[in-house]
């Protein structure tokens, strides 16, 4: 059994999401293989041979795998992973993009966003929001997967010394460019991998409100969230859209200011180890998952915290 | 030029669900059930197409039970022309829809193909991406913007550091992100035209496609339940406590 893990990645650097990818293959069992598919990606198939458990990467650099182009980085999958018992890939936009093209070509059912291995062919993965939990088996030849990355605690990311091989495997469909992007800079850690969160919501009352959630941020080094009303009200991008339908966290500490608590908000952050809710209304539904709750207005209690954290 | 837009029966999402108890999955007896909200953003997105003049017809096809004529009349009473509802009782993976949506795109050949990016229900994000796989079509998955020009659409998708933008050649798949547009609601004059357009089924087997899966649903549980904790009485205690009790700052 040869697991194929698909390398999360920007050409510069190896995002961590593989690293709890790698994890979820380990626990799967078998040989590791990891896939880094892109052009002039070196540094990152240097960082995916150190990776602990990793016993092979396959580099495939071409012009065509530049921007992780579904079209184009799909059937390299395809055809690279025919060999393999499992194609498995982060639950990231990328992986959620271009894996079930991949489980497509190769004509089997995806299993999407696992977030424990039972046995080889068996997982779990949420359903309706998180509010259920199935337990799916495939027998499909090859496990086409994109794991959660809250659900497996990373590999090291040193230790390792696999071979680096390169791949000749040209894919070009010609039917899709890459026309621009316009990323987020932040000094501060993203959002999947911080240690604490801190999340406003709709009682931000608006974008400027949030520096106060900058300032307690960055005094504990905190990374920065929003709720989907927060998002769709304007106030923040929706990059940092924590809940079932963004990005989906679980941090030691998440300390949710002025959110409500919708069931689609819960989904992305209810398994973090701590949750913190500030909010004036004691009938929040958050308070039912917040080990510790505040009723107190936030305006007066975050830069409190701030000085006092 | 002539839009495909699919769209899916699910659980309405007010519903909080419950799991039956001999985990065989989750009780839908006399639940609400609504248009999944990524498919009305996507019948909404057609439909502002059609009123700029870029969509000339737009048919929407549903994948699933008969009771899922109401979803599609809701879809005809927005806006689309005609209705095609594949009829299929089972619960299908997004394989199986995927290949019966391919079977309809081919034989109604529309230029743009429309779907939500994920399923309330069974929160699965694959069908639009396999739909695009097996079309062979370029696909602009988690859209945010949409805009045609000639033979090509230019898609702005949301990922995860902020928003990317592709452009394909048509024909082509989009699947629907929440800040693409904020869906109608259908007037009641409409309501009733809806009932008089045309609405056909077919079966699975009228298309011959194999719904056959690799994946098998072994059990549904109820996820672990999270106890509320405390309510702290001040901004002192609560730093005291991460600090000492919780330890995580």
């Amino acid at each position: 059994m040869t697991i194929l893990v698909i390398a999360e990645h920007d050409n510069k650097v190896l995002a961590p999401a593989t690293l709890n990818t790698v994890a979820a293959a380990a626990k799967i069992g078998g040989d590791i293989h990891v896939l880094v598919a892109g052009q002039g990606a070196g540094a990152v198939a240097e960082a995916a041979a150190k990776i602990a458990g990793v016993a092979k990467v396959l580099v495939a650099d071409n012009a065509a795998y530049a921007h992780q182009l579904p079209e184009n980085v799909a059937p390299l999958m395809a055809e690279l992973g025919a060999g393999y018992s499992h194609i498995l890939a982060a639950a990231t936009s990328n992986g959620k993009n271009i894996l079930p093209r991949v489980a497509a070509q190769l004509d089997v059912d995806q299993i999407s966003e696992i977030i424990s291995v039972e046995s080889a062919d068996t997982f779990k993965r949420p359903i309706y929001a998180g509010n259920a939990i199935a337990t799916v088996q495939s027998n499909a030849a090859i496990k086409v997967i994109t794991v959660r990355a809250t659900g497996f605690d990373p590999v090291a990311a040193e230790g390792g010394s696999a071979a680096v091989e390169a791949v000749a495997a040209a894919h070009n469909a010609g039917t899709s460019s890459f026309v621009g992007e316009e990323l987020a800079k932040s000094d501060r850690p993203e959002l999947t991998a911080a240690k604490i969160v801190v999340s406003g919501g709709r009682g931000m009352q608006n974008g400027d409100n949030f520096k106060h959630l900058y300032a307690l941020a960055d005094k504990l080094g905190a990374a920065v969230g929003a709720s989907r009303a927060a998002v769709d009200a304007g106030f923040v991008p929706n990059d940092m859209q924590v809940g079932q339908t963004g990005k989906i966290v679980a941090p030691q500490l998440y300390i949710a200011v002025g959110i409500s608590g919708a069931i689609q908000h819960l989904a992305g952050m209810k398994d973090s180890k701590v949750i913190v809710a500030i909010n004036k209304d004691e009938e929040a539904p958050i308070f039912q998952v917040a080990d510790y709750g505040l009723v107190a207005d936030l305006f007066e209690a975050i830069p409190e915290m701030a000085t006092l954290a | 030029m002539k839009m495909l837009v699919a769209v899916k029966r699910v659980v309405d999402y007010n519903v909080k669900v419950r799991v039956k108890a001999d985990n065989s999955g989750v009780d839908l007896a006399n639940v609400k059930m609504s248009m999944n909200p990524f498919c009305e953003i996507a019948v909404e997105e057609a439909v502002r197409l059609k009123e700029k003049g870029v969509a000339t017809e737009i048919v929407v096809v549903s994948i699933g039970p008969s009771t899922a004529q109401e979803q599609l009349r809701t879809a005809l009473a927005l806006g689309a022309d005609r209705a095609i509802l594949v009829e299929s009782a089972e619960d299908l993976t997004s394989l199986a829809v995927a290949k019966l949506l391919k079977a309809v795109v081919d034989k109604e050949q529309p230029q743009l193909v429309i779907l939500g990016k994920q399923a309330i229900d069974s929160d699965n994000n694959q069908t639009g991406q396999m739909l695009a796989a097996l079309s062979g079509y370029g696909q602009g998955t988690f859209a945010s913007k949409v805009e045609i020009s000639g033979d090509s659409v230019a898609v702005t998708r949301e990922v995860d550091g902020g928003a990317q933008t592709v452009s394909l050649k048509l024909p082509a798949i989009v699947t629907t992100d929440l800040r693409l547009n904020e869906p109608r609601y259908a007037s009641l004059p409409n309501i009733m035209k809806a009932k008089k357009k045309p609405l056909d089924v077919l079966t699975a087997d009228a298309l011959g496609v194999s719904t056959a899966s690799t994946n098998k649903t072994v059990k549904v549980e109820a996820p672990a339940a999270r106890s509320a904790g405390i309510k702290v009485k001040s901004v002192a205690e609560l730093v005291e406590k991460l600090k000492n009790e919780a330890k995580v700052i």
